[in-house]
């Protein structure tokens, strides 16, 4: 691989945008499609197709054999609330390449010293995502934790207008019932609230702060793994 | 150090940034039961250090060996490891996997 396209690559990579890179494996001949060129690239709908699926493959095209190698942007993980699970979930998420940020207003909660290493942001989640926390979007995974419809709410909408691939919320089924209500309220409609997972994680009958949060992060990554992503728009 | 799929790229740009030769290995296909899926990554520098995998630790060393080859000829390979044999001389995958792998220089 050229310096120049690596460089290239990880620049697109860094800025959250996809791309596909097009090796012709006889001879190593290489160039790079960006998300934004896919649509006029002769290959485009080959290209398309890997995108939506986020698979890299070979492709026989005119005789030659292509390896194109889908890169998505990185996932990351916004957890609101800064709560014992999500001390717990920090190291877990690390080990699964996930990006976490913790959003917590409360001050009490959200202490370096409670998070040692983790973007933790002690602000509402409404005043930071799109701000100090990049904008939500559909490589995103969002946890709300904190109970609170005060600071969980506003996430919450954010998550689903964004198109969050994971959208799931701590509660019980009661507190769940009064959220729907609330979002159906806010003009949500019922496809929309559907996506959130709640009661939130899998079910592995999860006790402790750590077993939730493995429930939590297994609930992701099966999200992330199963279910086609959305078109690239 | 643990490494991740989304940091073995920026390792391989940095270390040809502090003038190492570098070698990308990547899973191009697979067969049955393999242990990382196509796409995955391998950088190799030109003393055999290595980050990432392409396999569950069966075949690594056969890759960095033939990686090594690759910084020096320059030219690209395809290398393939099936179900180990002990009659081969050649690493496999105890899984009963098949994989083929791509091995570029980073130029």
């Amino acid at each position: 691989m050229r310096a120049d396209l690596l460089t290239e690559l990880n620049a697109e990579r860094a800025a959250r945008r996809a791309a596909i890179l097009v090796t012709d494996i006889a001879d190593g001949a290489q160039r790079l499609v960006k998300e934004a060129e896919i649509a006029v690239d002769p290959l485009g709908p080959v290209l398309g197709k890997h995108l939506a699926s986020a698979k890299s493959g070979l492709v026989e095209v005119d005789g030659r054999t292509l390896f194109l190698t889908v890169h998505v942007p990185p996932v990351r993980l916004v957890v609101i609330g800064a709560v014992h699970i999500s001390q717990a979930m920090a190291p877990m998420a690390a080990g699964l390449d996930l990006a976490l940020s913790v959003i917590d207003p409360r001050t009490a909660f959200a202490t370096p010293e409670r998070f040692p290493g983790v973007e933790l942001v002690a602000e509402w989640p409404d005043a930071v995502l799109g701000s100090r926390v990049p904008a939500l979007d559909r490589y995103c995974a969002l946890a709300a934790l904190t109970h609170d419809p005060k600071i969980d709410d506003p996430a919450l909408k954010a998550a689903l207008a964004a198109g969050c691939f994971y959208v799931g919320a701590l509660g019980s089924r009661k507190t769940h019932a009064a959220r729907v209500a609330r979002l159906t309220e806010a003009g949500f409609s019922p496809e929309q609230i559907g996506r959130i997972r709640a009661p939130i994680g899998l079910p592995i009958g999860a006790v402790s702060p750590a077993e939730i949060a493995l429930a939590v992060l297994g609930e992701v990554v099966a999200a992330l793994r199963r279910v086609p992503r959305p078109e690239a728009a | 150090m643990l490494s991740t799929d989304t940091d073995i790229l920026s390792a391989a740009e940095s270390w040809r940034r502090d003038g190492r030769a570098v070698a990308l290995a990547t899973v191009i296909e697979t067969w049955g039961s393999a242990p990382r899926p196509v796409g995955s990554h391998l950088i190799v520098d030109d003393a055999g250090n290595f980050l990432g995998s392409v396999s569950g630790g069966c075949v690594e060393g056969a890759v960095i060996t033939e990686a090594i080859e690759v910084i020096e000829a320059g030219a690209p390979r395809v290398l393939e490891f099936g179900v180990a044999d002990e009659t081969a001389w050649r690493a496999g995958l105890s899984c009963g996997g098949r994989i083929r792998v791509f091995v570029e220089r980073v130029d």
